[in-house]
């Protein structure tokens, strides 16, 4: 168990989704950074989709009840377990009483906290994940507050041994996933259905632009500004299913993302799509950052995927081994 | 077809295929050509069907007149897909309309029902026939998404079509009925709504430790039954 001791906002449990009820309405949810919440799950030995907490606003604390492992992945922060001082993305073991304390990120949005045996919160439609706008999964289907109470599952038996160690960050470890030099971040889309009905002058603009990620963005989506697209011919659009990434253009012409939390279908036309191998950065992407799209084909957004995969099967395997010395 | 055949029939072979875009490389969108209508929607719903039992298809999300399809890993092969899907199209006949019956009380007006006085403005009707006209009518769930359990209704009498708000009511509660633009519905959580209340139902649409957690299913028939108005 583990007690929850500070948590201004907007602080959930998520696992990597809710996949398979969209067709009833119901948004995926999940970890807006999958692969920083994947890797600590891998550093414990948990299966890559045990829940955690995604943390978003800062100083969070809570407090071991008992004997247990965690992992701390995603942004770049600094923390304390029972006073002293932890790396990111690391594993350690707290002994009943010692209380973890994350503090605002360096660098990024998200930390996230896992837990060997992941958080034993009832699986709602196959998710563990807060489904905070329906008020489902996760815990109660709210955000954590103080004095929450967190139930913690039983950790893989092969698991239960050493625990110390760490891992690079993907986007240290994976080339050319980290900023410009101008401090922008390149984001890679494919073009998505209404792209042509854009002007060229209206395409260059789209892709020219660094776009600022606005204060009005959370994990339902990305409000970006900078500049405005506008089509020649408004359109009226049938209203039809989104996922994450996409990038839309409502009237106003400040293009939107959506994000893990966002509605299952959507109107407005769709100028482009964020590739998977890129939703992590953008998810790691905090309000007042500036972005950049570049285009890539269908065939480079599959292979772009190799070297996130790649990232994740070594970490598990170099930690399996660890764990075993 | 040969040419040989003079006397087959040539409509099918310029009939328009659906547009077909990716969102992504795990996402496909499939729009019906043609009008909103219930004969294009049921061809969504055969198709849908179908697809959602392909290898590779983690779900089917059936929309107004198009159906997503989400893939568990890119697929291999874009173009032979699209093709695939073209061919189903054409070939699979339509699913009628044939779910449940699902009857909601409503009491219309009232609190809750707090833009009927402005419907009634906007389409010069009494508020009493505004209701009359919406209760009287027969309505399909075309699809059911945007939030938990919220059915895309078919159906409603364009004399009361009404514009939805430029500003969002703040909170909307769950069980008002509602009608934005062609469309009417019924709100399945309390949250901001930009459509306009005209009543009010104690239906739960959406309940996830249910076994089928939504009331409404894309097919399933509506009907709205004056409970009590107030006006």
């Amino acid at each position: 168990m583990i007690e929850i001791l500070t948590s201004p906002a907007f602080n959930t449990i998520q696992d990597l989704g809710r996949h398979g009820a969209r067709g009833i309405g119901v948004s995926t949810s999940g970890a807006m950074d999958p692969v920083a919440l994947a890797a600590g799950n891998a550093l414990l030995g948990n299966e890559d989709d045990a829940a955690g907490i995604e943390i978003q606003t800062f100083p969070f604390r809570l407090r071991f009840q008992k004997e247990a492992t965690f992992a701390l992945t995603g942004a770049d922060h600094v923390s304390t377990l029972a006073g002293l001082s932890l790396r990111p993305w690391w594993c350690k073991q707290a002994r009943p009483g010692d209380i973890l304390a994350i503090g605002t990120p360096r660098r990024g949005a998200r930390v996230y906290a896992t837990f060997g045996g992941g958080l034993d919160v009832p699986q709602v439609l196959g998710s563990r994940s807060t489904h905070l706008r329906a008020g489902f999964g996760g815990l109660e289907g709210r955000s954590l507050q103080t004095g929450d109470v967190v139930p913690v599952g039983r950790p893989p038996r092969d698991a239960a041994r050493r625990f110390d160690f760490g891992a690079a960050p993907p986007d240290v470890a994976i080339t050319g996933a980290g900023r410009r030099d101008d401090g922008v971040l390149p984001i890679r889309v494919m073009r998505a259905g209404e792209y042509d009905l854009f002007s060229e002058a209206m395409q260059a603009r789209f892709w020219s632009t660094a776009w600022k990620v606005s204060a009005r963005s959370d994990r339902g989506g990305y409000r970006l500004t900078g500049d405005k697209l506008t089509l020649d011919a408004p359109i009226e659009m049938r209203s039809h299913g989104v996922v994450a990434g996409v990038v839309q253009v409502p009237p106003s012409g400040e293009p939107i993302i959506q994000m893990s939390d966002a509605n299952t279908a959507g109107g407005y036309p769709k100028i482009a799509a964020v590739i998977q191998a890129d939703l992590w950065r953008l998810g790691q992407t905090a309000p007042g950052s500036f972005i950049a799209f570049s285009e890539v084909s269908y065939q480079d957004a599959v292979a772009a995927m190799a070297p996130v995969n790649d990232y994740l099967a070594s970490l598990r395997a170099v930690a399996d081994l660890y764990r075993q010395l | 077809m040969s040419i040989n055949q003079p006397s087959a029939p040539l409509v099918g072979a310029i009939e328009k295929s659906p547009k077909i875009s990716l969102i992504g490389t795990l996402a496909m969108l499939v729009e019906a050509p043609g009008d909103f209508d219930l004969i294009q929607q049921g061809r969504i719903w055969a198709l849908a069907d179908a697809a959602a039992s392909w290898p590779n298809v983690r779900e089917a999300v059936i929309g107004v007149t198009n159906v997503m399809l989400v893939f568990e890993q890119p697929p291999v092969d874009i173009g032979m897909l699209g093709a695939s899907i073209v061919e189903q199209w054409h070939r699979l006949p339509g699913r009628k309309a044939n779910g449940k019956v699902i009857e909601i009380p409503v009491i219309y007006g009232g609190e809750l029902g707090f833009d009927l006085p402005a419907v009634a403005k906007h389409t010069g009707l009494p508020a009493r026939e505004v209701i009359r006209i919406h209760s009287e009518g027969d309505y399909t769930v075309c699809a059911v998404a945007s939030s938990p359990g919220f059915g895309y209704l078919h159906g409603l009498d364009p004399r009361i079509h009404m514009p939805r708000k430029s500003v969002p009511s703040l909170n909307m509660r769950a069980g008002s009925v509602t009608i934005g633009g062609m469309q009417t519905g019924v709100a399945a959580l309390s949250s901001p709504n930009g459509w306009n209340a005209i009543g009010w139902a104690s239906v739960t649409m959406f309940d996830p430790q249910r076994e089928q957690p939504s009331l409404m299913m894309p097919g399933d028939r509506v009907r709205f039954r004056i409970d009590r108005i107030e006006l």
